[in-house]
């Protein structure tokens, strides 16, 4: 079995990931912040860790203000629900994925409007296009770092100096890049960061955050949810701090215990070597598929532009047949179709099919890559007659 | 430890957060349950040596660590 589907969800994940979890299990379990026992203050150690963790990650100079979500969907609802009122509006762009584009629609209806500024074909972006995009009332840019379809990397310093010029705030969706290409919050002007822990970061699914920078006043943010905190217990209103302000209910414990022990193995394997490693798995699929006849590759050709998630088309078969065959025959696991980002396919001219997307990870094996083109020839050629 | 302070926060993050930052310090600190009479919460609290109380503030401000209340734990 060869899995190329880490864009939707890491494995392996990370060495020690599934020990800690069961160590948290079996040895803590007990609920942080709730009470003062030697396991809630355990569990709460461990919270703080894998903050402190989170924060030193991505440049975030305050672990104070890393709220933990169940996912980066929610992290960006809360982000754009959060902070928009009516009469705002927002920058995106056309690679965008419906964890963005949905929020935005809904917001809509309340009279906050967007703009998706259109991608070049491979999913690259000028910033110029932009700054071009800004109204008098745009409150907002809120992009992702990545396409999720095409790879693309979005210039991010650029333009979080754009929003810093003109006051906006910027939110980066980091779905398809946290772990796997340095973000600095601090460098990159960031004020909300949302991440998901099950991706490149290699923790667990039902994890993820939303880091909020000193530029934003607490004040500012309506809370989506509220709840108990285990802080303020007198208070029946929602407490002004953070990170309960957003952070109400029983976090994930146990999934945190798992993404603690990514964080670690991340921070001694080092970002830059990983990105390095994801590079040369792009390299590989991009040049050999570009020598297949019958194989169209997207996104862009310079590796330095991309992360290492490669969509393709095969001729005459469509991309729900070829990830039939590639499981069935090949044992290659991977995602077809429009993987939740409908506006990046039409930028890249692949709506309403779709493509066929290899999303090697950090643990994939030059042979499992080999493999993978190996199957792929055999099909184009297969289906070319 | 024989007089001792008492610092309560706003959350058991903010508790966790100042308690890393004291061990690294060296300012020595013991986390336990919020004394009833102290406050309503449900959650922890620090306590440290009296003689370190102003190491303590002037640290957490240093930090920008928000904390509800630094007293003597005799006084509260």
């Amino acid at each position: 079995m060869i899995y190329l589907d880490n864009a939707a969800t890491s494995w392996p994940k990370a060495p020690g990931v599934a020990e800690s979890i069961t160590r948290f299990i079996n040895e803590v379990g007990a609920n942080p912040g709730r009470s003062g026992h030697r396991l809630s203050i355990k569990a709460a150690r461990m919270v703080s860790d894998v903050r402190a963790r989170t924060a030193e990650l991505f440049g975030a100079s305050d672990p104070l203000r890393v709220v933990f979500t169940h996912n980066i969907t929610h992290a960006i609802n809360i982000a754009l629900q959060g902070l928009l009122r009516p009469g705002d509006h927002v920058v995106t762009s056309s690679v965008d994925h419906n964890s963005m584009i949905r929020p935005l629609n809904s917001l809509a209806l309340s009279g906050i409007t967007f703009t998706a500024v259109t991608c070049q074909p491979d999913g690259s972006l000028d910033p110029a296009a932009i700054h071009a995009a800004i109204k008098p009332e745009t409150a907002m840019i809120a992009l992702t770092h990545a396409s999720n379809v095409l790879g693309a990397l979005l210039p991010i310093n650029r333009i979080g100096a754009i929003a810093r010029e003109h006051d906006l705030l910027f939110l980066v969706d980091t779905a398809s890049t946290a772990g796997c290409v340095p973000i600095d919050m601090q460098t990159d002007n960031i004020d909300l960061l949302a991440f998901t822990g099950h991706k490149a970061l290699l923790g667990p699914t039902g994890t993820g955050g939303l880091i909020i920078s000193p530029h934003i006043d607490p004040s500012m943010i309506k809370p989506v949810f509220q709840g108990g905190t285990g802080s303020r217990s007198a208070s029946e209103t929602q407490p002004p701090f953070l990170p309960d302000l957003l952070e109400c209910g029983t976090i994930n414990t146990t999934g945190l215990a798992g993404l603690g022990a990514a964080l670690v193995w991340i921070n001694e394997t080092g970002v830059g070597h990983i990105q390095q490693t994801c590079r040369k798995q792009a390299r590989f699929l991009l040049e050999q598929f570009m020598a297949t006849e019958g194989v169209s590759v997207f996104g862009p050709v310079d590796t330095t532009m991309r992360t290492a998630t490669i969509s393709f088309t095969i001729s005459n078969l469509s991309p729900s047949r070829a990830g039939q065959l590639l499981d069935e025959r090949y044992g290659i696991m991977c995602r077809i179709g429009l993987h939740c980002a409908p506006r990046a396919h039409t930028t890249a001219g692949t709506f309403p099919e779709g493509t066929i997307r290899f999303s090697p990870g950090v643990f994939t094996t030059q042979d499992e890559l080999a493999k993978a083109v190996h199957a792929v020839r055999s099909l184009a050629e297969e289906f070319s007659r | 430890m024989s007089e001792q302070s008492v610092i309560l926060f706003p959350t058991s993050a903010h508790v966790m957060h100042a308690e890393k930052l004291f061990n690294d310090a060296g300012i020595s600190c013991r986390l336990v349950p919020v004394p009833r009479h102290l406050s309503s919460d449900c959650g922890i609290c620090l306590v440290i040596s009296r003689q370190e109380s102003t190491d303590a503030r002037v640290l957490l401000e240093a930090m920008h660590v928000e904390y509800d209340a630094l007293a003597d734990m005799d006084c509260m």
